[in-house]
């Protein structure tokens, strides 16, 4: 089996005529890291929640490690971990407790149990604080025991519902590492969910950005970005030139293209950023037009989620 | 506890998981480790536990003393006020204790650990009937607490043992009517407000239109119409007539049974709210 998760046309509103998928399908390959990518309000916690047989769609079907959610949703709850969008912990419970439990629920029992707990505790740096009531936690180390409660079972399948949401950058880095090290155990399959550019950028290996309910770009960071075709060269120059003078210049540097001039910043777009600089300057300086600074950038999930939603993405 | 194991294959049976293990047996574990997890939260707030027996003593107390002289009034046929209204009482502790059920399954919603426990294989009657299971054991404490109370301010209990079982049962019975259709509301409008609006409005008419604190015999006929279709009043018969010298088991039986099935039929209304919850969420 090459798929851990299969979504084909799913559709699903909400009452009161909310439109939340239309028509999303996606696929994740058995022990990759899928990210989906888009702002708040663009599906993709309706996905996960009709993925993790939570939510029903309207219609669409889905199949998770090789069970269909709709017609044998038990089957696929044995073999999916779920990290929802927030902590979703026993407050009162103590982490190992709430370890414990969540084991007993997949059939874990006795001695297996308790190894194994003890053993996700360490893992997750948790162990200090594990007979404490998770009340008193800070954010960082819920969230790292809600994950850890999702892993108790061994799932196929993990499910991470903007994981780092809400974390401060130290506990956002730590829980980076901590997919990383997920990611590498190739026995099982991530979909991964945010809203942040470069955490998808980091973690998934391949990736779908989501908008209005639909999927409207998929493949990996690499090749998405390739799709825009070359670097993002930037030019700032010493005042703002006579335009047609400069536009006349540029025009004759091999490798350049898009052109676009706005008061004294000139961009444009080269297959070689970096090979293409050279011979702008030149041109710009025998010209008699000075550059003050030069910036080149390879094009980032940014620009692709700008391309393909028709929007600057802001999270 | 009627209807607590009891196999629920529209909203998912755990299957294969052990193979072997009888699903009633699973099921059994799993709403004994869900009850488990909630009377853990219960035992960590012993401010709630005090208020939970202090407010029935405050109950028999304020009653017993402010109707103690109805007994005086023509045909209303107790000898002792404190021995009537002792499954008054019990009765009324069990309807406003359960009927708050709701509100711990709104906390489990808030918290998101209802979508978690949603999401991994645990049956989803467990997970309902918990609520019910902690209200049951705390009711049990409660009635229990109320028993000894009036023993101890000197009622008379002629029907012994067996009729303070009878008393018992039938409020956990007449509790879990209550708990069951708490937990329907809170999943169907998911709103504190409407679970306190609709407690609020039914406590005291449903206390008042049964035998609780007055006689049925002295109430206007429409009023004791509406008494005979009142769970409350079916618990009170049942408790009245197993707690005399000569007890009417006829009537135990009859009574008892009608609170069993309306228990059974709420309890198996709030498991299938999953599906309506499955369609919003």
């Amino acid at each position: 089996m090459s798929h851990a998760v299969t979504a084909d046309q799913l559709h699903k509103s909400y009452p009161g005529g909310v439109k939340a998928l239309d028509g999303l399908s996606l696929d994740v390959r058995a022990g990759e890291v899928f990210g989906l990518l888009g702002p708040n309000g663009a599906g993709k916690s309706t996905t996960v929640k009709i993925l993790t047989t939570l939510a029903r769609p309207d219609s669409g079907t889905a199949v998770v490690a090789g069970h269909d959610v709709l017609r044998h949703p038990e089957r696929v709850r044995r073999e999916i971990g779920v990290v929802a969008q927030r902590s979703a912990l026993d407050p009162m419970a103590s982490g190992r407790d709430n370890l414990t439990l969540q084991g007993r629920i997949f059939g874990v029992r006795g001695t297996a149990l308790r190894r194994r707990v003890g053993e996700l505790l360490d893992r997750f740096d948790l162990t200090g604080a594990a007979d404490r009531v998770v009340r008193g936690w800070s954010g960082g180390m819920q969230r790292r025991l809600d994950v850890a409660l999702a892993l108790v079972h061994r799932p196929g399948v993990l499910f991470l519902d903007e994981p780092t949401t809400g974390l401060d950058p130290e506990g956002r880095a730590a829980m980076w590492a901590e997919i990383g090290r997920l990611a590498a155990d190739e026995s099982m399959a991530i979909l991964l969910t945010t809203h942040y550019l470069d955490e998808a950028d980091r973690l998934a290996a391949r990736l779908a950005i989501v908008d209005g309910g639909r999927i409207v770009a998929h493949g990996t960071p690499a090749h998405l970005k390739e799709e825009l075709r070359g670097d993002a060269v930037h030019l700032e120059l010493r005042q703002p030139p006579d335009e047609p003078t400069a536009r006349q210049v540029i025009a004759l540097v091999p490798g350049l293209r898009e052109v676009a001039l706005d008061g004294r910043r000139l961009s444009a777009r080269a297959d070689d950023g970096a090979a293409a600089v050279p011979a702008a300057l030149a041109a710009l300086e025998s010209a008699g037009i000075g550059v003050a600074a030069v910036t080149v950038a390879r094009p980032s999930l940014d620009d692709v989620y700008l391309r393909h939603a028709g929007r600057r993405f802001a999270a | 506890m009627s209807t607590s194991v009891r196999s629920d294959p529209a909203a998912g049976r755990p299957a294969a998981g052990n193979p072997g293990v009888p699903v009633l047996r699973t099921l059994a574990a799993h709403t004994w480790w869900m009850t488990g997890r909630r009377l853990k939260v219960l035992a960590k707030q012993p401010a709630f536990v005090v208020i939970m027996l202090v407010q029935p003593a405050i109950w028999l107390f304020l009653f017993g003393n402010l109707f103690r002289r109805v007994v005086e009034l023509p045909g209303f046929g107790a000898g002792d006020y404190l021995d009537y209204i002792v499954p008054g009482v019990v009765v009324m502790t069990a309807v406003s204790s359960n009927m708050w059920a709701g509100m711990g399954l709104l906390e489990e919603i808030e918290r998101g650990t209802l979508n978690r426990l949603l999401t991994t294989p645990v049956f989803r009657s467990a997970i309902m009937n918990a609520l019910v299971a902690e209200q049951a054991i705390s009711t049990a404490v409660q009635v229990l607490a109320i028993m000894l109370l009036g023993l101890l301010a000197g009622a008379d209990y002629p029907g012994g043992v067996a009729g303070l079982v009878v008393l018992l049962v039938a409020a956990l019975l007449l509790g879990t009517v209550f708990s069951a259709l708490s937990n329907t509301i809170g999943m169907l409008v998911r709103q504190r407000e409407t679970i306190i609006g609709v407690n609020t409005l039914l406590l005291l008419p449903l206390t008042f239109l049964s035998s609780a604190f007055m006689a049925e015999s002295l109430m206007p006929s429409w009023m004791r119409a509406i008494a005979d279709a009142n769970p409350v009043n079916w618990a009170l018969d049942a408790a009245r007539a197993a707690m005399t010298a000569d007890p009417d088991w006829g009537v135990v039986a009859v009574r008892c049974g009608w609170l069993a099935l309306a228990a059974a039929a709420m309890v198996f209304l709030s498991t299938r709210t999953f599906r309506a919850y499955q369609k919003s969420v």
